[in-house]
């Protein structure tokens, strides 16, 4: 069976991977986690600014491979103006696209993060897509510990 | 690499060329795809293929032989003990050590380290001592040393090495000090392929009564190991890399010095008599083998160097230098390319970073081209911030890989170029 390299390595993927979007520390975060992934070396610091419920602001710093950049662009793109319950529901729905374990049709509308779907044939690869959501977890309830993915 | 020893052929016209085709036809997994693409594998310095011969050994010692050692009196049993005994010998000819029972079987390089780390390091380091390792050794050549500094509050020293990935000798002989009570070094760096100079190695540790451990690992399957000739004290190598199975390696070491250590683990094989008041330890090599070995693995071993001996590690060696120059020469070629270890004495590896490319994008995307490599820290993180890198992709050769091989690889660097480009 032949794998086609575009269906991991989409434009988008390899775009964000390039030019990261909402790549910078925030001023002003009032929640902060850092994300390693020791197998790699890939590390991320993702910054929240939380009004309430509702994510008003997000950005990240960090390097990494163009699956774990990539990743952590669109998921800060995606989840401005989210609120914590919409953020968790989208990691579900993500997780279960990259993993390929789904339970059932995805309730979520995962908008650009579908880009990722070809990652679940690759499973070598599936920390290096949820590295930033983990971190995103351990963001929202503010543990201030840094997350790993072992 | 230079042999240690060179076979002339007077009056031989022209010596054969390396035959990869024939070579290529005992290995049974090289002859599939992977993602619709023919196999190239080029992770051997992680572990190695196996020949058929290994193979069928392993099967048929299970199918025919199968029992445990140096105890029955039945037949199948002493079948089992000639077995497992000659390949000690097949060894220990095969680094040319001056006795078989200086050949310990172990599970592999790390066990024979932390063995000698704990056996030799445990009865011979004292507070404020000092372990000498180098910049570019292996986590298993680094942590059963850290262990044991912390085990006794000694001190672990680092070589340092030059921007090439050579060891500066210099700076090894002037850290060789006083307290150094051991030397513990790689004979080929498994990220960078550099070749130590281990004879003036040993020749200065000696010198000031240091003992030397040589992690052999990635320097038998490609090159003569004559361990008399070298003069360490100890040299450590796993079978699985060498073409023989996983879960089989060796430590050797100097008949004295490890008659003079205690045993490593307790347990059957390893003892001659036992009371609850006092057990008496058997002789070499079994003092150091508790329990039911790997038997299997070590036939198969066994079976492996016979196999090398059979192709020539000459032969193969220099055939495989031939690779790694063809690989050199068109990788550094390639823009935006830069090789990490540029040693002048190297062998069978080749480490490099794409720019703007993580290592694990080169990886899965050389993956999806049929091409397996190893992208990562190669279990020497130390070194990696030695060169600021977070990783490289290292292929690495064995003798039954190919010019053709080695094209496909340099056309896979192409495509990660151009998937970011």
């Amino acid at each position: 069976m032949t794998t086609d390299l575009r269906d991991l390595y989409q434009e988008l993927i390899v775009d964000h991977s390039k030019r990261p979007r909402n790549f910078r520390r925030l001023e002003g975060a009032n929640h902060r986690a850092v994300g390693y992934n020791p197998l790699c070396g890939d590390r991320v610091t993702l910054y929240l600014k939380l009004d309430g419920d509702v994510i008003k602001d997000i950005a990240f710093e960090g390097s990494g491979c163009a699956i774990s950049t990539a990743s952590a662009s669109i998921l800060t793109e995606t989840l401005r103006g989210k609120t914590r319950a919409q953020a968790e529901a989208l990691f579900h729905g993500f997780r279960e696209l990259v993993t390929g374990n789904t339970d059932g049709p995805a309730e979520v509308d995962l908008g650009k993060l579908v880009a990722f779907s070809g990652v679940s044939e690759f499973p070598a690869r599936v920390k290096c897509a949820t590295l930033s959501w983990h971190t995103l977890v351990s963001a929202l309830n503010d543990d201030r510990k840094e997350v790993s993915t072992e | 690499m230079s042999a240690t020893e060179k076979t002339t052929r007077i009056g031989q016209a022209a010596i054969e060329p390396f035959d990869v085709r024939r070579v290529r036809e005992d290995f049974p997994i090289l002859s599939q795809t992977v993602h619709g693409k023919p196999l190239v594998y080029l992770d051997n310095a992680a572990t190695s293929q196996k020949p058929k011969i290994v193979i069928d050994a392993l099967q048929h010692f299970y199918s025919a032989d199968n029992s445990n050692i140096h105890r029955g009196v039945h037949l199948l049993s002493e079948r089992a003990t000639r077995a497992y005994e000659e390949a000690r010998v097949k060894v220990q000819r095969f680094i040319h050590a001056r006795e078989s029972k200086e050949i310990i079987f172990v599970r592999g390089t790390t066990e024979a380290i932390n063995l000698v780390a704990q056996c030799y390091g445990g009865t011979h380091v004292s507070p404020g001592d000092e372990i000498l390792i180098t910049a570019m050794e292996h986590h298993s050549n680094i942590v059963p040393w850290q262990i044991l500094c912390e085990q006794k509050g000694a001190v672990l020293r680092v070589a340092p090495i030059n921007d090439d990935g050579e060891l500066l000798l210099d700076e090894f002989e002037r850290l060789l000090g006083r307290r150094t009570k051991v030397v513990a070094i790689a004979h080929i760096s498994n990220a960078l392929g550099s070749i130590n100079p281990i004879k003036q190695i040993v020749e200065m540790a000696h010198s000031r009564n240091v003992p030397v451990l040589v992690d052999g690992a990635q320097a038998v399957p490609h090159a003569v190991v004559d361990v008399q000739d070298l003069g360490c004290d100890f040299y450590a190598f796993s079978g699985h890399k060498l073409y023989g199975p996983t879960g089989i390696g060796v430590l050797y070491g100097k008949g004295p010095r490890l008659e003079a250590m205690p045993p490593y683990q307790g347990g059957g094989d390893m003892i001659s008599s036992v009371t609850f008041e006092k057990t008496t330890y058997n002789v070499l090599p079994h003092k150091f083998e508790a329990g039911t070995p790997n038997v299997a693995g070590t036939i198969g071993l066994g079976l492996a160097i016979d196999y090398v001996n059979g192709i020539g590690l000459e032969a193969a060696a220099a055939y495989e230098d031939e690779l790694l120059s063809n690989a050199t020469a068109q990788v550094s070629q390639i823009p935006g390319v830069r090789l990490i270890g540029t040693a002048k004495e190297k062998a069978a590896v080749l480490s490099f970073v794409v720019d703007g490319v993580h290592p694990h994008d080169v990886g899965t995307i050389l993956d999806l081209e049929g091409i397996a490599v190893r992208t990562g820290h190669h279990c020497a993180q130390p070194l990696m911030d030695r060169f600021d890198v977070p990783a490289t992709t290292r292929a690495s050769f064995a003798f039954y890989n190919t010019k053709q091989e080695i094209d496909a690889l340099v056309a896979g660097i192409h495509r990660v170029k151009e998937v970011f480009a």
